[in-house]
């Protein structure tokens, strides 16, 4: 379980203090689904990177289990991010050099798999996003939606307990968009992950039983009464 | 995942990895040439010494240079006869000198062989033969027919005639005809110890016919001639060689490892003495230490211990070399050293300014890597590993260039003078090494030495051009890695395009 108490982030750029997030309270649930939204620059992304680990808040508490990700060592919070947050990022951010199953191995490696083990997890995890065929090829060889489905591959392979998405249909058209959705709520069910996305796109936000919208750095959640399970 | 991501990453950016790669190469091959070419001139250093000293002297010990006092002018003067009549008889005169007039007590090499740190120590004499040969004829005074009070007559006249017969009360004769013819042969002896040849020398000949000497030839009339010298004068073993009228069998024929020595003629040192008319005297003590690295504290130790001697180490003598020998070797010490550290620094900051940058490039690669959970000595590791196989990718390429270098300058040779500054006769820093050759007429050309230049490429040096390699590309990787390591996972989410 996520509990996020009175979380601020401030960044300073030259003279200029700008802050991302302003006292946020949130709590998520093991095997929640929340989508984040709202205006470009209101703090989502920053919200992610808080609730991942990515980045430490400025004041206030992260806590995952208990954990408070906010002063833990970077060791540990790296460890933590190993074995338990698999990310999806708009981007994909797949190593451009490495083929579709060795991007999926990648998230094995600091976890210490030994090599066999890793390519037949790894294949195994293209496979489940229905990319059997497409072991070996590297990036360029992939449309978008087959690049981000290595990308749910390589953050579902280590079989983690959250599933953080930004923007992860961002740069899709509207028909990959559906399928690569229809894939992440298939996998968060099948897995019970506790599942947090950031868009901007209202008609996935529509779809999420919890929304927190974000603006000015400032929090509000809304629990979806029209959201069908 | 190391060895697969590293193979990908480099064959993905193969033009920044040779770009890195032939900086790095370029420095290297260029420290390989300057250390190889370097190498060789120390070699030819130590030959144009060798050539001087033998193999194995450390330093000589000779007398310490005196003003000439009296009669010391060491110039060589002979005594003819004016033959009456009209001989043609051929005259002869050998005039024996030791090269330099400075000599030394024999007793003195058995003090030097006593003093701390001297292994061994043996004398030498050298000497200079000067043999003049040949003969006057007489001139013939003529009279002017015209006069009738002169009459012919006949005077004996120096060369080229001069004054003398009757010089008559009226018109002087004229003298036609008449002069002398005489040949000048100078040549090189030198006395050596025959119960320790192995220093001094003979140390730097070959016994290419017949024998050297034994130890028990310390007084034999035998004689060990070079063979320049028996090629020129046509003697070979078994013949007999005559100096100031003493008859020497030459037992054997020496060719010396150095095309530059200068000795002709080797005799028993006592014999040398002899002919010398310098009974228990030597010209030079050559010394060999017993640790090569003591030799300063020996050279010290001699002459605080000996006055009156000045003593010559290889290191004195190298700097007395000069010419394009010297020349080339200081531009290889000096300027080929910065040379190599400014080329070889520019391509150390080179390769770890575009790793630094490809690090910068790829925020979002390694910012991911993090996000996954990657520690951030593995992301660093992954960098160093590229960067050290860019070094030795450099590394080889420049142990390969250097290597090509080195052996074009052994192929082609360039010829290399050395002049050697006062030698022969114990001029002052060189002490009258056992040449000084040939007398006085051969004095300038026998100190100048042409030398062929090599570049012997070690295994020290392939291992520092490896060892430099590494470090180049551990440089570059440290400074990539430490900026990869730096990078906050976060940066891979804000860096989206």
């Amino acid at each position: 379980m996520y509990k996020l108490t009175g979380v601020s982030k401030r960044y300073t750029r030259g003279k200029e203090t700008v802050e991302a997030l302003r006292g946020i309270d949130l709590v998520i649930e093991d095997g929640d689904q929340l989508v984040i939204q709202g205006p470009t620059g209101g703090g989502k992304s920053t919200l992610l990177q808080m609730i991942g680990g990515l980045d430490r808040p400025t004041e206030g508490s992260v806590q995952l289990d208990g954990v408070d990700l906010a002063s833990i060592s970077e060791a540990r919070l790296t460890r933590l991010r190993a074995e338990k947050i698999g990310i999806i990022f708009q981007a994909f951010n797949l190593i451009p050099t490495l083929t579709a199953q060795e991007n999926v191995e990648t998230a094995l490696v600091p976890l210490g798999v030994k090599p066999a083990e890793r390519r037949e997890r790894a294949a195994e995890a293209l496979r489940s996003v229905g990319l059997g065929e497409r072991l070996s090829h590297v990036p360029t060889e992939l449309s978008g939606g087959q690049q981000q489905r290595v990308a749910i591959a390589r953050a579902l392979v280590k079989k983690p307990r959250v599933l953080l998405a930004d923007e992860p249909t961002g740069n899709l058209d509207e028909g990959t968009r559906d399928d690569i959705m229809a894939l992440l709520e298939g996998l968060w069910r099948e897995h019970g992950l506790t599942f947090v996305l950031v868009t901007h796109d209202s008609s996935i936000a529509r779809r999420a039983p919890r929304v927190a919208t974000i603006k000015a750095g400032q929090l509000t959640v809304t629990d979806q009464d029209q959201y069908v399970s | 995942m190391f060895g697969i991501y590293l193979k990908r990453e480099l064959s993905r950016r193969k033009k920044a990895a040779l770009v890195i790669a032939m900086g790095l190469a370029l420095g290297i091959a260029l420290v390989i040439t300057v250390s190889s070419v370097s190498a060789g001139m120390q070699q030819a250093q130590e030959k144009v010494l060798q050539s001087l000293y033998g193999l194995g002297t450390d330093m000589t010990v000779t007398k310490a240079r005196s003003a000439p006092t009296g009669n010391q002018s060491g110039r060589p003067s002979f005594d003819f006869d004016a033959s009456a009549n009209d001989s043609t008889e051929t005259q002869s005169s050998d005039r024996v000198t030791t090269q330099g007039g400075q000599t030394l007590k024999s007793a003195l090499v058995t003090e030097v062989a006593a003093q701390k740190g001297v292994a061994t120590a043996v004398g030498a004499l050298s000497l200079n033969v000067t043999k003049v040969d040949g003969s006057f004829t007489q001139g013939k005074a003529k009279t002017d027919t015209s006069s009738p009070s002169s009459s012919p007559s006949s005077g004996q006249g120096g060369p080229g005639g001069g004054q003398g017969g009757d010089t008559g009360s009226t018109a002087p004769p004229e003298i036609q005809g008449g002069g002398a013819s005489f040949d000048v042969n100078s040549y090189s002896v030198t006395g050596v110890d025959v119960t320790n040849q192995e220093l001094g020398p003979l140390a730097t000949t070959t016994i290419t016919s017949g024998k050297t000497f034994t130890t028990a030839q310390t007084d034999a009339k035998v004689a060990v001639l070079s063979t320049s010298y028996a090629k020129e004068n046509k003697y070979t073993v078994g013949e007999t060689v005559t100096i100031s009228g003493t008859k020497y069998k030459v037992i054997g024929i020496a060719t010396p490892e150095s095309s530059e020595a200068t000795t002709d003629v080797y005799l028993p040192l006592k014999q040398a003495q002899t002919l010398g008319d310098s009974a228990n005297l030597v010209s030079t003590i050559y010394v060999q230490a017993t640790d090569s690295k003591q030799i300063d504290t020996v050279k010290s130790t001699i002459q605080k211990n000996i006055p009156g001697t000045t003593v010559t180490t290889s290191a004195d003598l190298a700097e007395t070399v000069s010419g394009s020998l010297s020349t080339a070797s200081n531009l290889a010490t000096s300027v080929g050293k910065w040379l190599s550290i400014a080329v070889l620094a520019a391509a150390f900051l080179v390769a770890a300014l575009l790793t630094s940058s490809a690090v910068s490039r790829r925020v979002r690669e390694f910012g991911t890597l993090k996000a996954l959970g990657w520690p951030s000595r593995r992301v660093t590791r992954q960098v160093v590993g590229e960067s050290v196989v860019n070094g030795l990718l450099g590394g080889a390429l420049g142990i390969g260039l250097g290597l090509v270098a080195a052996y074009a300058v052994t192929t082609y040779s360039p010829k290399l003078t050395a002049q050697l500054g006062n030698t022969g006769g114990g001029g002052s820093g060189m002490g009258g090494g056992p040449g000084g050759g040939g007398g006085p007429g051969q004095q300038s050309a026998a100190n100048t030495m042409e030398i062929a230049l090599s570049a012997p490429v070690s295994l020290t040096t392939i291992a520092l051009a490896a060892g430099l390699a590494i470090t180049g590309g551990l440089i570059a990787g440290a400074m990539g890695g430490w900026r990869a390591s730096r990078m906050r996972p976060a940066d891979a989410l804000r860096s989206v395009s």
